[in-house]
């Protein structure tokens, strides 16, 4: 046996521990990497089916069936989100533009405005997503929403109809919420709730909120939705994220585009 | 060496591998790696995930631990088995975002937590550094067991009283869906795990009396 | 301010480590016998996580993430090391715990003695991985990573202090045999952590 307690080899063996770990991880990592990067872009277009209604919930597709639905019926496109006007299809990497990687990189992205959300920057340019008829026309546009919740950032879709004001579809894919309280954000039943509300008022103001108590059916109640009973802050996070985002600060000019005709 | 320990499966084999199941369980006897096992319980396919990768990481760490204890320094020996593991540990991490996307959205932290589950940890140091490769292995993968079984239990146990199903199956037709099962919220609270588990100890412990604790 | 004191109150509080998420089970359950032992170790974990969380966040933002490595060279700036974090979280909570260790020994040699092996097993303690875990997976700042270090470790010394008061009083009770010691511990933990629950919607 080598002498196990000498400094030398201890340092000796130290390295090759090292060295073999290092080589075990990297090799998982980096082998995988790809196949994660697929599933990390699928789940989050699967979550644009879901929230458009085109998928269900629950539904156990392959993966290959997801890529064409949504190959086949979304087109993704990129806002100017200050002006709301659409980019010119092809100009910039619509496939690949990473919202996210934007809205935390200084130039191509800016300060919000102050706002209840605790929403920091937001990106220059946001992909929404038409959804397209048989016909070519547009039928729906979901919308990337995000806010913070209770204990980080709620990441989700939001669904809206022709009229850029009825709600089609809600779904949150990513968040840090309490399971089984906020955390209920994701769960279909309480997304389910939103179907057929309105978005603006009359006077194109928005009024989608969350509240506290009960709210109607969607033709009484149209701007309400109920809170998740014991998660009053991830309630409260969703109301003021979607108010931003609807508001002049996010997608406000983009929608009164949308619903004066502006489609491509 | 003698001829029983050069055996496969002989009696010491077969001990290192069913002792830890029941009788010398992780969980309720040794009272080793309880943290994930309450926070992942909420459904039975998450605590199978757990215990599936528990026991990967507890039997290959044996294993990897066993093979160098001769050679290695007294005096890192604990470092040694930490980066051992947190690289097991690491690769699991890698193939589930790879292969279990949204399940490991869901098991989030929890799956970094393997790393400091006593359970792996204490079987290294308390097993793998003085007993040979294969049955430090089999040891790994029967403690492994154990725990899988314990969370198995907590897991069924919370989703089937918290929401009336087991593995997305339902087995109790919950009300909300027009059935007839009023679903026990605090099943699907944390405190929940902490109760049963409770029971569990309880129920083992007057089946088993040798395991009581006396004052 | 505010959002720090949220944070604070949240982590002590609302997402306590030992109640809500049940981490540092093992020495939770083993050093709660008496109230002195359970203050001491709590004050060490408090030591430690402040010193691993934000420390891990340096080493997160500094070397691992994709792109910091641009200081070191240029060419180096699409590198992504993220993969390594738990490899590097756990030789830093080893080393802190290392001189967490040494700095009872120096300053107060009876607490050393009473701790025992629970002070170097803080390394493996679930709370301290779990601190930088949460860290890395909730992308805090290095101010938040000092606040959720201080607000994660008086949570669970708080819990394990509160737990020891009970047991202490649990000695004079007539526990069943099958439930003495660990059994009546776990329900005691469920109960408390049941009361915890009352502080899920205060915000600052």
């Amino acid at each position: 046996m080598a002498r196990t307690d000498s400094t030398r080899y201890t340092f000796f063996f130290a390295a090759a521990v090292c060295v073999a770990c290092a080589l075990l991880v990297s090799v998982a990592a980096v082998g995988l990497r790809d196949k994660q990067e697929i599933n990390a872009r699928l789940y989050r277009q699967k979550n644009v089916l879901l929230a458009a209604a085109l998928v269900k919930p629950g539904q156990d597709l392959p993966d290959r069936e997801l890529l064409a639905i949504f190959d086949q019926n979304i087109r993704i496109r990129l806002v100017d989100l200050k002006t709301g006007a659409l980019l010119p299809e092809g100009k910039m990497d619509e496939r690949n533009y990473d919202q996210r990687r934007a809205r935390n990189d200084p130039q191509m992205s800016r300060a919000a405005p102050p706002n209840e959300a605790q929403i920091q920057r937001v990106p220059n340019y946001a992909s929404v997503y038409l959804v397209m008829s048989k016909g070519g026309t547009v039928e729906q546009v979901v919308l990337p929403v995000e806010g913070v919740g209770m204990w980080g950032t709620c990441y989700g879709f939001i669904a809206l109809d022709r009229d850029g004001n009825t709600v089609r579809g809600l779904t949150f894919y990513e968040q840090k919420e309490t399971p089984g309280l906020g955390g209920e954000i994701s769960n279909p039943k309480w997304q389910a709730l939103w179907h057929g509300r309105k978005v603006f008022n009359a006077q194109w103001e928005p009024k989608l909120t969350v509240i506290k108590g009960h709210a109607g059916p969607p033709d009484q109640d149209p701007h309400r939705i109920d809170a998740l009973s014991g998660a009053t802050i991830t309630s409260n996070g969703v109301a003021r994220l979607m108010a931003f985002w609807f508001s002049n600060d996010g997608f406000g000019p983009y929608l009164k585009r949308f619903r004066e005709g502006a489609t491509s | 060496m003698s001829a029983v320990t050069d055996t496969l499966f002989g009696k010491p084999q077969r001990d290192a591998f069913v002792d830890p199941i029941i009788s010398n369980n992780p969980i309720a006897v040794q009272v080793l790696g309880i943290c994930s096992a309450l926070a992942v319980t909420t459904r039975v396919d998450k605590a199978v995930v757990m215990g599936v990768g528990v026991i990967l990481v507890t039997a290959f760490a044996n294993l990897a631990v066993s093979m160098v204890r001769n050679h290695t320094p007294s005096a890192i020996r604990i470092i040694v088995q930490l980066a051992i593991i947190a690289s097991l540990v690491i690769v699991v991490d890698q193939f589930l975002k790879a292969f279990l996307f949204e399940l490991s959205l869901e098991l989030s932290v929890f799956v970094g937590l393997i790393i400091t589950n006593c359970i792996v940890m204490g079987r290294a140091e308390g097993y793998a550094m003085q007993n040979p490769p294969w049955l430090s292995f089999l040891d790994g993968i029967g403690n492994g067991l154990g725990y899988a079984l314990v969370l198995l239990l907590v897991a069924v146990s919370r989703e089937l009283l918290g929401a009336g199903k087991i593995l997305g199956v339902t087995v109790l037709p919950v009300q909300s869906e027009g059935g007839w099962y009023e679903p026990n919220g605090l099943m699907l609270l944390a405190p929940s795990a902490l109760f049963i588990i409770a029971l569990l100890i309880w129920a083992l412990r007057t089946w088993k009396p040798e395991l009581q604790e006396k004052d | 301010m505010e959002h720090y004191a949220n944070l604070l109150v949240k982590s002590i509080f609302l997402e306590n480590m030992a109640l809500a998420f049940f981490l540092g089970m093992c020495s939770f359950l083993a050093c709660s016998k008496k109230v002195e032992t359970a203050l001491g170790l709590g004050v060490a974990v408090v030591f430690v996580q402040v010193l691993t969380v934000p420390l891990n966040q340096i080493i997160l933002k500094q070397l691992l993430a994709e792109g910091a490595l641009h200081w070191v060279h240029p060419s180096l700036a699409r590198v992504d090391l993220s993969f390594l974090a738990f490899i590097l979280f756990i030789g830093t909570i080893a080393a802190a715990t290392q001189v967490v260790e040494m700095s009872v020994d120096r300053f107060a040699p009876k607490l050393y003695a009473t701790l025992g092996v629970f002070l170097p097993l803080i390394a493996v303690n679930c709370v301290i991985m779990a601190g930088s875990l949460f860290m890395q997976e909730r992308d805090y700042t290095f101010a938040e990573s000092v606040v959720y270090g201080v607000g994660s470790g008086l949570g669970w010394a708080l819990a394990i202090a509160a737990m020891a008061a009970v047991r202490e009083k649990l000695a004079y009770s007539n526990v069943p045999a099958g439930l003495k010691g660990l059994g009546i511990t776990f329900i005691t933990a469920g109960l408390m952590s049941l009361a915890f629950m009352v502080f899920s919607g205060i915000q600052l």
